[in-house]
């Protein structure tokens, strides 16, 4: 065969394939998903600090949620992945890269630590992925970190710490001292906070920043002992919130009369702390599982699965897998710009999430709680830890687009 | 001719033959670099790479020089960070000059710190430089150029000499592999040079290289610095590849995985370090998407102990013996 | 209200006091470690994880066998010291002919098994450890509440510095120690068994630190990571203190945690960061640490 021919005969194979491809397509113009699969990683932490509030257990949420549909969007498979980021927002980009080049992941779920919401939310961006970011609580990841590729579901640094110092100021405790944890959550934290405070009539009379993790909290207690603030705010996760508050307790802060005010907490942290130590204390929630009917009877489920009950953060992964799947299954694509599209269209009304509506900007915006930790003799049952005080309605909850920094939000 | 004569000849012959070989295992090996990224992911090559590049430089140090630093993170962070902050905030600036600072700002950290800590050896050594990168650890923690605990994202990874767009996973990887051959050559050179040779003679003893009138202390820094510096390279090119640089790599935990990836490898053995860094980043590779995946820390670790144990040659110099062995 | 540096004096004493707590951790740890480095010359990587076996003792003794905190500080430490002597005596004596740097590579892979399996037995977040019913509740100071359980740790701490230094520099078995540290093979002429002194050393050294684990679980809440974030500084703290006396570990052991203290009270952003800067400081004065001896 000569060079002439050769080109001939593969230009004529490829008109072939063109052919071939165009009649494939024209069957399944309907369902337009890329690999003919809807594929979705689940990135968390699940091994580590946060393990708890997320991890395996939210892997078991957005599996419910998968197998909820049968396992299928239309006639397309769904495949889910999984891997720990171990709050490393190296291995976490890294996976996150690696599914999207060679597995062809559509939807990246969970995402706890700003740090590695962001990069991913980044990432997903520059490739033209989907991610849905339920764990990681930085109001940046829908302020000036947006894109027009990822939602933020559950709650913020903005809605919890917001929600919580109006309530308490309102309350009557007018002076604070703040500790929180050196990152990006705990400053954000801790200026929205301060913020609050002032608005509302109240004074932040000091403030210290403990490197993440911290087992020593003695010295931050002393300093909050010798501020003489009524509320001592606490602006960390996990076992450093563990850690702060049996601390501030052997010094003799809640005797003294000082009441600790934690602006993030799951449900797990209280289980691990005790109603005894923990009892009193409010805080701003996005869910709670002794809600309403719907949210008892997932919880239900959930709990017949894992054994515990979901947090907020759980419970919001399967709520988003929910939708999204919904979304694919309406649009009849995978495509991150359509499947966005119809959840900023479509309302949020599940076990989660009453009314609930996602923004341009990425944030879903739905009611958020001002709860209180139950005293021992108060509580009925093994996971009755919590009441309801009252209902900060959605509008109020999140920070509003009018102060958006947001490059899809125009002001 | 007499029989001395010949039998000189006899192992010239030998040696010239055996460089000879070794040549062709490089160009092999250069080969191989080429084709690789389409049968492997790239992305994952030029991890494998950098790590390699960045276990070179500290076997520069640990197998002919006899120092072994517990900091070298320092550097690979160093060198992350210098560059990224560049590539982010002066986005003029092409990769090539970013990486350069990066390598230069990494050898600068190394010259203080080698300065420190070489008046001290052996164990004394290792300590004084782990803590050197502790604190440097804290500096970068603190300091709002590295944006703290949540480190630099979305650093672009620009245009080579303003032309060729590395945001393409192939162009990167080519990139990164020249890279990566530069380095491993200016080992090679630093090696085989007569200061490489006063380097191995310090390792072997310090004392008679003291007498013989050399400045050991100089020498030993120099060493010190240009490790840093190809560590810094090394760091350099993981934050253009990845896009992004955090604490991870200057934390203590990364300055005993490049020990056990030389370990593993082979100390004082040119190729060594890559196979190591090969076998210790495929394994966390491997791991991390399975089950066993939280055990990837105790597997490391057993590894460790496994190798100071009865392994202490590495893949390498263990190979290195069988060729030794059975073909000569 | 007096002030210093526009700081009260009140809360200057009261970091003071939490500093000089802080310290007896330190200086019970580089104590472990400078028994060991003396006669083994290795540096105990895995110091850190038997610190945090020591914790996680007292608790696992509490929770399965209900064996209480007085019992378990006796008790666990003799554990702790077991399986150091464990590994003296089947790990480390294989490379004790070798340079002294695979010993610091053997404890860190050591280190790493111990602390990653934790992990995944008992998660990174750990566990509370109940204060012992005598050590509740506290003392009200001029300057500030003192938790008596805090006022133990110091007491017994500096205690179990002071005993230590007793026996090695007071007690015939310490004068073995001591000679041997010197010349080990003129002491195995004499007679004395070298090798069971090594094991035993390791083995008190390591009993040190998991001491240290027992008191620090209740006011620490009890992890997986507990050890290695601490070890670290104990290392700066060790290159201070140039581990060439027993009482020089002590003191510099108190006397950083004192001056962390007070970074806390000036400048608290500095606090994680002061010590390795006293570190630079005096290896540029002396390069061989404060106490130590020419190497």
């Amino acid at each position: 065969m000569s060079a002439t021919q050769s080109l001939r005969a593969s230009r004529l194979a490829k008109a072939i394939a063109i052919g071939l491809f165009a009649g494939l397509a024209a069957t399944s113009a309907q369902a337009n998903v890329s690999d003919n699969e809807v594929r979705i990683g689940y990135l968390d932490d699940l091994s580590g600090p946060y393990s708890d509030l997320a991890g395996p257990g939210g892997y078991e949420a957005i599996r419910m949620a998968v197998e909820d549909f049968d396992n299928k969007v239309g006639d397309k498979k769904i495949v889910l992945f999984q891997a720990d980021h171990k709050n490393n927002a190296d291995l976490g980009a890294n996976t996150a890269r690696e599914w999207i080049d060679r597995r062809g992941v559509d939807l990246i779920a969970g995402l706890n630590a700003s740090p590695v919401a962001i990069a991913v939310s980044r990432l997903v961006e520059e490739k033209n992925r989907f991610a849905i970011v339920s764990t990681a609580a930085a109001a940046s990841l829908t302020n000036e970190y947006c894109t027009p590729n990822h939602i933020h579901y559950v709650y913020d640094t903005y809605s919890v710490s917001n929600g919580a110092a109006k309530a308490i100021v309102a309350n009557g405790g007018k002076t604070w001292y703040l500790l929180s944890a050196d990152y990006a959550f705990g400053h954000a934290m801790e200026e929205q906070v301060s913020k609050a405070v002032a608005e509302n009539g109240g004074q932040v009379l000091g403030k210290a920043r403990h490197p993440f993790p911290t087992s020593d909290f003695s010295s931050y207690v002393l300093q909050a002992q010798a501020s003489g603030a009524q509320i001592v705010g606490l602006a960390s996760a996990g076992s450093d919130l563990v850690n702060a508050i049996s601390t501030a307790q052997q010094f003799g802060l809640m005797d003294a009369g000082q009441t600790m005010a934690s602006l993030m907490v799951f449900i797990t942290d209280i289980k691990s702390i005790g109603l005894e130590t923990a009892q009193g204390t409010q805080f701003v929630s996005g869910w709670y599982w002794d809600m309403n009917d719907d949210s008892r009877a997932w919880a239900k489920r959930y709990h017949e699965r894992t054994g515990n009950m979901p947090t907020m953060v759980q419970a919001g992964m399967y709520s988003s897998t929910t939708q999204y799947l919904k979304a694919v299954e309406a649009t009849g694509s995978d495509d991150p710009k359509a499947v966005r599209e119809h959840m900023i269209k479509t309302p949020i009304n599940d076990m989660f999430a009453k009314d609930g509506r996602v923004r341009e900007d990425g944030r879903m915006v739905h009611d958020m709680y001002l709860m209180q930790v139950k005293a021992p003799g108060d509580s009925t049952s093994e996971w009755d830890l919590f009441e309801t005080k009252s209902v900060i309605p959605g509008d109020e909850a999140f920070l509003p687009l009018s102060e958006s920094k947001c490059k899809l939000v125009n002001n | 001719m007499n029989a001395k004569t010949l039998d000189l000849n006899l192992t010239e012959q030998r040696q010239v033959r055996q460089r000879r070989r070794v040549g062709y295992l490089y160009l092999a090996l250069i080969a191989i670099g080429l084709v690789a990224p389409w049968v492997a992911y790239p992305v994952f090559l030029m991890k494998l790479l950098c790590f390699g590049l960045f276990a070179c430089s500290f076997n520069l140090l640990l197998g002919y020089t006899g120092l072994l630093s517990f900091g070298h993170a320092a550097f690979l962070a160093m060198g992350g960070y210098c560059t990224g902050y560049l590539m982010s905030e002066h986005s003029g600036i092409g990769p090539e000059l970013a990486i350069l600072a990066g390598t230069l700002a990494a050898a600068a950290v190394g010259a203080v710190f080698g300065a420190i800590a070489i008046r001290r050896q052996g164990i004394y050594f290792a300590m004084i430089t782990l803590a050197l990168s502790q604190m440097l650890y804290f500096l970068f923690l603190k300091s709002p150029f590295t944006g703290g605990e949540d480190g630099l994202h979305g650093i672009s990874r620009g245009k080579l000499l303003g032309v060729i767009d590395l945001s393409d996973n192939l162009a990167m990887y080519y990139f990164v592999l020249a890279i990566t051959v530069a380095g491993f050559a200016l080992v090679l050179r630093v090696v085989h040079s007569p200061f490489g040779q006063i380097l191995k003679a310090i390792r072997e003893n310090e004392p008679r290289a003291t007498s013989l009138g050399y400045d050991v202390n100089r020498y030993k820094w120099l060493a010190f610095v240009i490790s840093s510096a190809i560590a810094g390279l090394a760091g350099s090119t993981k934050a253009i590849v990845f896009q992004l640089a955090t604490l991870t790599d200057a934390h203590w935990h990364m300055s005993g995985e490049v020990v056990l990836m030389t370990l593993l490898g082979g100390v004082g053995t040119l190729l060594g370090p890559f196979v190591g860094a090969g076998i210790v980043v495929s394994l966390q590779h491997v791991l991390s998407q399975s089950p066993l995946g939280a055990w990837g820390g105790p597997i490391l670790g057993l590894i460790f102990v496994i190798c100071v144990l009865s392994f202490r040659a590495g893949v390498v110099g263990w190979l290195k013996l069988l060729v030794t062995r059975n073909f000569r | 209200m007096t002030t210093i540096l526009g700081v009260p004096l009140v809360a200057l004493f009261g970091q003071l006091l939490l500093g000089l707590i802080n310290g007896a951790f330190y200086a019970l740890l580089s104590l472990g470690l400078a028994v060991i480095f003396g006669l083994l010359r290795i540096i105990n990587f895995a110091h850190g994880a038997q610190y945090m076996l020591g914790a996680f003792g007292a608790l696992l003794f509490l929770q399965y066998l209900n064996i209480d905190y007085w019992v378990a500080l006796a008790l666990v430490p003799l554990t702790v010291g077991a399986i150091g002597i464990l590994i003296e005596r089947f790990l480390l004596r294989r490379i004790a002919h070798l340079d002294h740097l695979y010993g610091l590579l053997l404890t860190f892979g050591l280190a790493m098994i111990i602390e990653g399996s934790f992990v995944n037995f008992f998660g990174v977040s750990g566990a509370n450890y109940p204060i012992p019913a005598a050590l509740q509740g506290g003392f009200k100071l001029d300057f500030m509440f003192l938790p008596t359980y805090r006022a133990w740790v110091l007491v017994a701490g500096l205690g179990m510095c002071l005993f230590t230094w007793f026996m090695i520099e007071k007690t015939r078995l310490g004068a073995y120690l001591r000679a041997g540290t010197e010349k080990p093979q003129l002491m195995q002429a004499f007679g004395v068994n070298m090798p069971l002194l090594t094991t035993l050393t390791y083995g008190f050294g390591v009993a040190l630190a998991g001491f240290a684990g027992v008191l620090a679980a209740p006011i620490y809440s009890v992890s997986p990571g507990m050890g290695s974030n601490l070890l670290i500084v104990v290392f700066a703290v060790v290159v201070i203190g140039g581990m060439g006396s027993i009482m020089g570990a002590i003191l510099t052991g108190l006397a950083m945690g004192v001056i962390e203290g007070l970074t806390k009270v000036f400048w608290p952003e500095s606090a994680s960061t002061v010590i390795f800067f006293v570190m630079v400081l005096v290896l540029l004065v002396r390069p061989n640490g404060l106490f130590g001896k020419e190497a």
